[in-house]
């Protein structure tokens, strides 16, 4: 116990040391818009109650429906949930000026484009009520330094769900390598750009600390690899009950859903491939053009409660940033290995690539020649 | 000898059309082919296991989920509120453009139907793109209000259908009557006109509130926060992982279906 | 419910029971030109605009990039290739729209035939029957579908007995599957349309005057129900041009139509110019279609009417 607790703070740790290389590698451009947004923060007294209702927009199947009820049953406020299935998603629906949104949950790198885009507002979370609980190592993260627009929420890692029993094979999926070439039934695919294409960068050995490289003789590698791996499911929604149906064996997956999947299947396990694995943090924020501010920060102090956050942990299988959560989190949880990183495996994880324009585009137009050539 | 010939013939003439060889097997194999997938989501919405193909036991607390699921209670809010005020506004404007086509010029026919005709020959994730494109240029915020104009237009042609019909259908006499009796073009619109449509714009209301009850993939592109409608909601469900609940919805809609097509007919029958 | 009705030739008349001053329709008019018309043109004026860096959304500068990207790649190792992968993905729309319309047409034929030559009572509830599929929503009959063709679903147990396997779900065979059950009844109603006013004595004159069995289907019964062949063909196959619901949850989300791939540019992709440039493309086939099949009708006689 002692020492799962010790593995996770230096699990934590391996993420903020990454945000603090991100953070003087990208130098003040982050911060240069933070004061784009108004901070509004510690004027009076931070309410705990209000009425009406919080437009949250999700990720598929990442909060518990009873959370949302309990939330209401001691706010008052109706949590109105919408969901989406990406990154690019989130940013496609807010660019499409979807307005009416008052909490989403962008992952790190999309906090930080969102930010330069001015989606996002500056409410001074760190200063809510609960902002105290914010694991010291999450408070400086790269994507907003000194947590004004964004609270911590769940974190975890992206590998591969492989059922032992029903796929023999699994036994030999060591990395990326073997998962593209694998050539398996029953196998699935996020459909992410950023996790499918670094994950075929990895498999061609780029390194972890070259995924945002702009030579695209790198790309066409992982083009060429990624023209061979014809999965059956390329869906990030899902894949939950794809897998413990038995409809799917091998699936590129977030930690925490493996962790649900080995709960209800225990021949599920969660493999960290060789060439390194993205370890991702996502966050509560508050779009520009929220209806209900008041609402959202409730919304988002809430959250930030630990028993709230073991409980949210409990439900989605991720750790989270928020300190003293621990004592509310399920044991099968804590000692899951997918879920707690084994010592082995520490040197494994490195942050999602936060990669520039040009970058982006090329992740984009590997990933589109894969989908459409299916 | 060739008389008992003729007569075999003519038996298997009598029945040659009624029992050509295939059909009746062919029609029968569709009829299944079109009602296993809904027997089997109304048999498996009664299971108790979790996971979609296993038969464990009867059991109906998928129901009590959806009767619980206050999402599914607003969804269903939401697509009724916009089924309603599409049917209306598309029932009312398919009335006009029918009776008002009648007199048009032929370039303004043309023009009239290319743009009637649009939503059912171009494919609807075209017209669901371009609608956003358009709510974005106008500063038409994503939501229901968006959602109402979206569905009344492509719910305009499905109205016309049947009053179209019934229409074209019409005895000139009781016009001309009235005409003659010194009626004005108000009267008669009112008096006969739409007496005589009614049980067509019944129809044409039917069909644009299924078709507005149903649509997906505009709702989908349009519908901004707080505006899912049930296919919206119930393709999310499908996507992430509650699978019998979903067939408890289903079931619970082919209901509602079923049973406004019969109500319809009654109605329908009973005016006649 | 039917896009192109056909209906035999008739004579304009003076006067229209029930017409109105034409001044009604302007307001429906006007409507539709905002509501349908607008829309339509945005997306050929996005066709031609170029993609903001930023992704989502169009920067206001003329390009013709996004038809050239159709046929044309600029692939990653610096040289330029005819680029087929969007030609594949309408190729594959087509020819699974092509499929579904052929198989429908094959089933439809005898199962009007032989609704239409039921006794009355038996016809209206079959007709209901056929019908009452109409009405159940799109995604609910496609969900349904994808439980019974799934690897531990009825079918895959039974084979199971013989060992036999079945793997079909999030494949091509599953999306066609899906579409043909989809459209199945869309075919099946204009030919019953056509086959009830059939005169059956017709054919069984014939058969009396000795003609083969082929002969009476081809010479008779097939010339008779062709309107409703033609409605039922338009009313499948172009919505099946552009379906989008079946290949994303029978084929595995795979965007191999192009309703899929032009959804996916104006979500994850977040290139609209380009999905809008498809768009057009696929406006301009449909509209290909429409015309043949206008063309068909009339080399017949018949005057096919869209709406």
């Amino acid at each position: 116990m002692a020492s799962n607790k010790k593995r996770r703070a230096s699990y934590v740790a391996a993420l903020a040391a990454a945000s603090a290389l991100l953070l003087s590698a990208c130098g003040g451009e982050t911060t240069a818009d933070s004061g784009a947004g108004e901070a509004t923060a510690a004027a009076g007294e931070f309410p705990t109650t209000g009425s009406g209702v919080v437009n949250l927009y999700n990720w598929t199947d990442y909060i518990d429906p009873e959370e949302l009820k309990r939330f209401t049953a001691e706010t008052g406020i109706e949590v109105i949930l919408d969901t989406y299935d990406s990154n690019e998603t989130l940013l496609a629906k807010l660019q499409s000026g979807a307005t009416g949104y008052d909490v989403i949950v962008p992952s790190d790198y999309m906090v930080q484009q969102m930010i330069e885009l001015n989606l996002l507002q500056n409410v001074g979370v760190a200063s809510f009520p609960n902002g105290k609980n914010i694991k010291p190592d999450l408070v400086d993260v790269y994507w907003d330094p000194g947590r004004n627009y964004t609270a911590p929420w769940n974190y975890g890692t992206t590998g591969i769900a492989c059922n032992f029993a029903a796929e023999p094979e699994c036994a030999n999926i060591k990395s990326w390598k073997d998962y593209f070439t694998a050539g398996l039934p029953k196998m699935d695919s996020l459909k992410d750009q950023v996790e499918v294409v670094s994950a075929a960068l990895r498999a061609t050995g780029v390194g972890k600390d070259d995924l945002c490289t702009t030579d695209k003789a790198k790309y066409l590698a992982a083009e060429e690899l990624l023209a061979g791996f014809k999965p059956a499911v390329i869906e990030s929604d899902g894949g939950i009950e794809r897998v413990t149906a038995g409809t799917s064996n091998v699936r590129h997956a977030w930690n925490g859903s493996t962790h649900r999947m080995t709960v209800e299947n225990p021949d599920v396990q969660y493999i960290y491939p060789s060439e390194g694995v993205n370890l991702w943090a996502d966050n509560l924020a508050i779009p520009v053009g929220a209806p209900n501010l008041d609402n959202a920060k409730i919304f988002i102090n809430w959250m930030m409660d630990p028993e709230a956050a073991g409980r949210q942990s409990n439900f989605s299988g991720y750790d989270n940033g928020i300190t003293g959560s621990d004592a509310f989190m399920d044991e099968a949880l804590k000692t899951d290995p997918a879920v707690v990183v084994p010592a082995d495996k520490q040197a494994l994880i490195s942050p999602l690539p936060n990669c520039g324009e040009e970058a982006r585009e090329l992740y984009t137009q590997v990933f589109t020649t894969w989908t459409t050539s299916q | 000898m060739s008389h008992t010939q003729t007569s075999s013939r003519k038996r298997g003439k009598l029945v040659n059309l009624r029992n050509f060889p295939g059909f009746k097997p062919t029609a029968w194999f569709v009829l299944f082919f079109l009602y296993s997938p809904l027997v089997y989501v109304v048999i498996y919405s009664f299971n108790s296991s979790r996971i979609g193909a296993v038969w464990e036991s009867f059991s109906v607390k998928w129901y009590f989920r959806v009767f619980e699921n206050t999402d599914i209670q607003r969804a269903l809010k939401n697509s009724l509120q916009v089924g309603l005020v599409a049917t209306i506004l598309s029932t009312t404007l398919a009335v006009m453009a029918a009776l008002g086509l009648l007199r048009m010029q032929r370039a303004g026919k043309a023009v009239a139907m290319a743009l009637i005709g649009a939503p059912l020959i171009i494919a609807e994730i075209v017209l669901a793109v371009g609608t956003l494109g358009l709510f974005i240029a106008v500063g038409v915020p994503l939501g229901k209000v968006g959602l109402m104009v979206a569905h009344t237009a492509f719910c305009i042609p499905f109205a016309l259908l049947p009053i179209r019909a019934r229409l074209s259908q019409l005895d000139m006499a009781p016009f001309e009557a009235a005409s003659d009796l010194g009626a004005n073009e108000r009267q008669i619109l009112r008096r006969i006109t739409l007496p005589l449509l009614a049980p067509a714009i019944f129809a044409g209301a039917l069909l644009a509130f299924a078709i507005s009850i149903d649509d997906f993939i505009t709702s989908f592109f349009v519908a901004g926060p707080g505006a899912t409608t049930l296919p919206v909601y119930i393709f999310g469900m499908i996507r992430s992982t509650v699978t019998p609940e979903v067939n408890a919805i289903s079931t619970l809609l082919l209901l509602f279906s079923g049973s406004v097509l019969i109500g319809s007919y009654l109605i329908q029958r009973k005016r006649r | 419910m039917t896009a192109v009705t056909t209906t035999p030739k008739k004579q304009a008349q003076r006067g229209r029971p029930g017409q109105s001053s034409p001044k009604l329709a302007y307001l429906p008019i006007i409507f539709l030109a905002f509501a349908i018309g607008v829309p339509l043109l945005i997306i050929v004026v996005y066709s031609f605009l170029e993609k903001p860096s930023q992704g989502t959304g169009v920067k206001w500068v003329f390009t013709l990039e996004n038809y050239k990207a159709l046929f044309i790649q600029e692939k990653l190792d610096g040289t330029t290739a005819l680029d087929t992968r969007y030609i594949k993905v309408l190729w594959t729309s087509f020819y699974y729209s092509l499929l579904t319309t052929v198989v429908t047409l094959v089933l439809s034929i005898p199962v009007a035939m032989w609704i239409a030559t039921r006794d009355a009572r038996k016809r209206n509830l079959l007709v209901a029957l056929v019908t009452l599929p109409f009405w159940i929503s799109i995604l609910i009959r496609t969900y349904g579908m994808r439980q019974i063709v799934a690897d531990e679903g009825p079918i895959g147990k039974f084979l199971g007995i013989f060992n036999i396997e079945w793997s079909i779900l999030y494949s091509p065979p599953a999306t066609i599957l899906g579409l043909i059950y989809v459209f199945l009844p869309f075919m099946i109603l204009p030919i019953y349309a056509s086959a009830e006013r059939f005169d059956f004595r017709l054919a069984e004159a014939a058969y009396d005057l000795g003609a083969k069995r082929m002969t009476v289907v081809r010479r008779i019964i097939l010339p008779s129900i062709r309107p409703g062949v033609i409605s039922g063909i338009a009313l499948v196959f172009i919505p099946a041009l552009g379906s989008f619901l079946q290949s994303d949850m029978l084929g595995g989300g795979k965007t191999n139509m192009v309703a899929n791939v032009i959804a996916n540019n104006f979500g994850q992709a977040r290139n609209w110019p380009f999905g809008s440039a498809l768009a057009v493309l696929l406006i301009v086939l449909t509209l290909l279609f429409v015309l043949i099949m206008q063309g068909a009708a009339q080399r017949r006689g018949d005057k096919v009417e869209l709406v």
